[in-house]
């Protein structure tokens, strides 16, 4: 439930996507022998054996195993009470937060990470907002961000967009912060393409808009879905801290049960759910990274 | 070779399951043997010669007015009044409510924070016996529709806000049943921000906070009713902890002489003159 840590730009070198990981070594079993095999299970089962005994014979186990594992616990707070909410359709609730500002952010970020590249002076002002923008929503933690949009706009009284549910104004917070990210890795992306690209569909007469929308922005995107797909791991989590407004998700559902029965179980289901959901993307993200890596090494060009 | 890593790691989550599951089944009886005694001329203590008692920050008047270096307020008095009857001076420490069912030692000896004692929570620690008996207040705007609800069914339409891991939520889910999922914060300060912005109706917290509210935070607002639970406020130990009887011991006598009667009529009688709130 922390805010995060890393910018997209840490973790994104435009110029080789995807470069160095896994070598080719380690796909598939028929370049191993069966000793291998052996040995890597082995190693396997002791290593995991090895933490299981030590957690096991921790004093304090049996009382870690009952507050974090009960497995009553696990079931009731999974499925919810009279008094509290279930955690698991509290969860429905992130996945709704999650997939209508993912959609929002992928436009906002779009918008900012072309305007801030539209060569020309007299585009200096739109670019210097752009700028300005990035800045400071990469910068404002996303706490602050949520209890300003949050609290702040209802408090001003304005009509109608003074009184939309809490929802609304979480994902409104979300995608203000998270579209910053989204911006940069965009931008990354397009200045990944080479010049002579621009260069060429200019030359065919083409002109700047068309050479970016059919040219340059098709090979930027594919370069950085990795990337973004990564943002959104962590968008998915941070639909957690949408509970700040008063909205009851899974995190919050979990802290409701904990308080009632002096149990962290419902903590472990929250993680569970978010976990669950997050390793598909985890795995698209993966084949996407393979994909691009074989199309690469096939010789295609981009 | 990714099938037979994936079977070790089933193998070892599997003796770890195993192992989890027998640890549990252990701890379970631990729960109810809360009697036990305890000498209050020679009380086991988590620091020698000190009392050492915690409650979350910040600290909330009534309940706690002054600073840690010295808290008076009710639940301050309280605890300085139990360190006085056990001859010990009183050290006051933070506790998160959050962490105060934390598995492991306390590093003090005992959390009051307007903790409500309930049968689930003493599975994970252990109580004293009551120091008051709390009810929940209802909080709402003047102009709002339900400023002058004079029942629980009255506020069934009403978008109702309450802090989290307070009573206040068990309240709205078991007793009013709104037809609106109510809406949980942080704090109480948020409670009362959105309450302030028009995001809820009403909030519902013990019945003190709310008077409070109305009296020094929130202008325009009253307080509806007020509806006894049957709930008691008690101070939190950790399970098994040998000097709840001692506590228990002065708490009694706190009782019977009227000290702890006379602490509540100063510091809380101008909080509980509310109507009831009828069903």
């Amino acid at each position: 439930m922390t805010t995060r840590g890393t910018g997209p730009g840490d973790r994104l070198d435009p110029a080789e996507p995807a470069g160095s990981s896994s070598p080719r070594a380690g796909r598939g079993s028929k370049m191993l022998g069966s000793r291998a095999v052996l040995v890597s299970s082995a190693s396997t089962v002791l290593f995991f054996a090895a933490i299981a005994v030590v957690i096991v014979l921790a004093p304090g186990s049996e009382v870690v195993a009952e507050r974090f594992f009960s497995p009553f616990h696990l079931e009731q707070s999974f499925f919810g009470t009279a008094s509290t909410p279930s955690v698991a359709g509290a969860f429905l609730l992130n996945v709704e937060i999650f997939m209508i500002s993912e959609v929002l952010i992928l436009i906002l970020a779009l918008v900012i990470a072309v305007v801030r590249g539209i060569p020309g002076p007299v585009f200096f002002p739109f670019r210097m907002v752009a700028v300005a923008y990035t800045d400071l929503f990469r910068g404002v933690p996303l706490i602050l961000v949520l209890y300003m949009i949050g609290f702040g706009v209802p408090g001003l009284g304005l009509g109608v967009v003074s009184y939309l549910p809490d929802v609304t104004y979480g994902i409104i917070a979300l995608v203000l912060v998270y579209s910053a990210y989204v911006a940069e890795v965009y931008r990354a992306g397009i200045e990944s393409v080479h010049e002579s690209q621009n260069a060429a569909a200019r030359s065919l007469g083409l002109s700047r808009w068309q050479s970016l929308r059919f040219v340059i922005l098709p090979q930027a995107v594919r370069r950085v879905i990795p990337p973004l797909l990564n943002d959104f791991i962590g968008l998915q989590k941070d639909t957690a801290l949408v509970s700040v407004l008063g909205s009851i998700e899974a995190a919050r559902a979990a802290q409701i049960y904990g308080a009632s029965q002096f149990n962290y179980a419902s903590y472990v289901v929250a993680a569970l759910l978010f976990v669950l959901i997050t390793i598909p993307l985890a795995r698209f993200t993966d084949r996407l990274i393979a994909r691009d890596k074989r199309r690469r090494e096939a010789g295609a060009v981009a | 070779m990714k099938r037979t890593v994936l079977i070790g790691l089933l193998i070892a989550s599997l003796l770890l399951v195993g192992c989890g599951g027998q640890g549990s089944g252990g701890s379970a009886e631990g729960g109810s043997g809360s009697e036990k005694s305890c000498d209050v001329k020679n009380p086991p203590l988590f620091k020698e010669g000190v009392l050492t008692v915690a409650t979350d920050r910040p600290a909330y008047p009534p309940w706690f007015e002054g600073g840690p270096e010295n808290y008076s307020g009710f639940e301050g008095e309280v605890a300085n009044e139990v360190a006085e009857r056990m001859d010990l001076p009183i050290e006051w420490v933070v506790e998160p409510f959050n962490k105060s069912y934390a598995p492991g030692a306390k590093d003090y000896d005992f959390d009051i924070n307007e903790i409500t004692i309930t049968p689930e929570r003493e599975q994970a620690v252990d109580f004293s016996e009551g120091y008051f008996d709390n009810a929940q207040g209802v909080l709402t705007m003047k102009d709002s529709p339900f400023a002058d609800a004079e029942t629980i069914s009255d506020l069934k339409d009403a978008k109702f806000g309450a802090q989290v891991g307070t009573t206040g939520l068990e309240f709205i889910n078991e007793t009013i049943k709104p037809d609106e999922e109510p809406k949980i914060y942080d704090s109480t300060n948020d409670a009362k921000s959105a309450l302030e912005s028009g995001q809820i109706d009403a909030m519902v917290t013990d019945l003190v906070t709310t008077v409070y509210l109305r009296d020094f935070e929130i202008k325009n607002s009253v307080v509806v009713g007020k509806y006894p639970r049957n709930e008691q406020f008690g101070m939190l130990f950790e399970q098994g902890n040998p000097l709840v009887g001692c506590v228990n011991q002065v708490l009694g006598e706190m009782k019977e002489d009227g000290t702890l009667q006379k602490l509540e009529e100063k510091y809380l009688q101008q909080y509980l003159s509310v109507p009831t709130l009828k069903e």
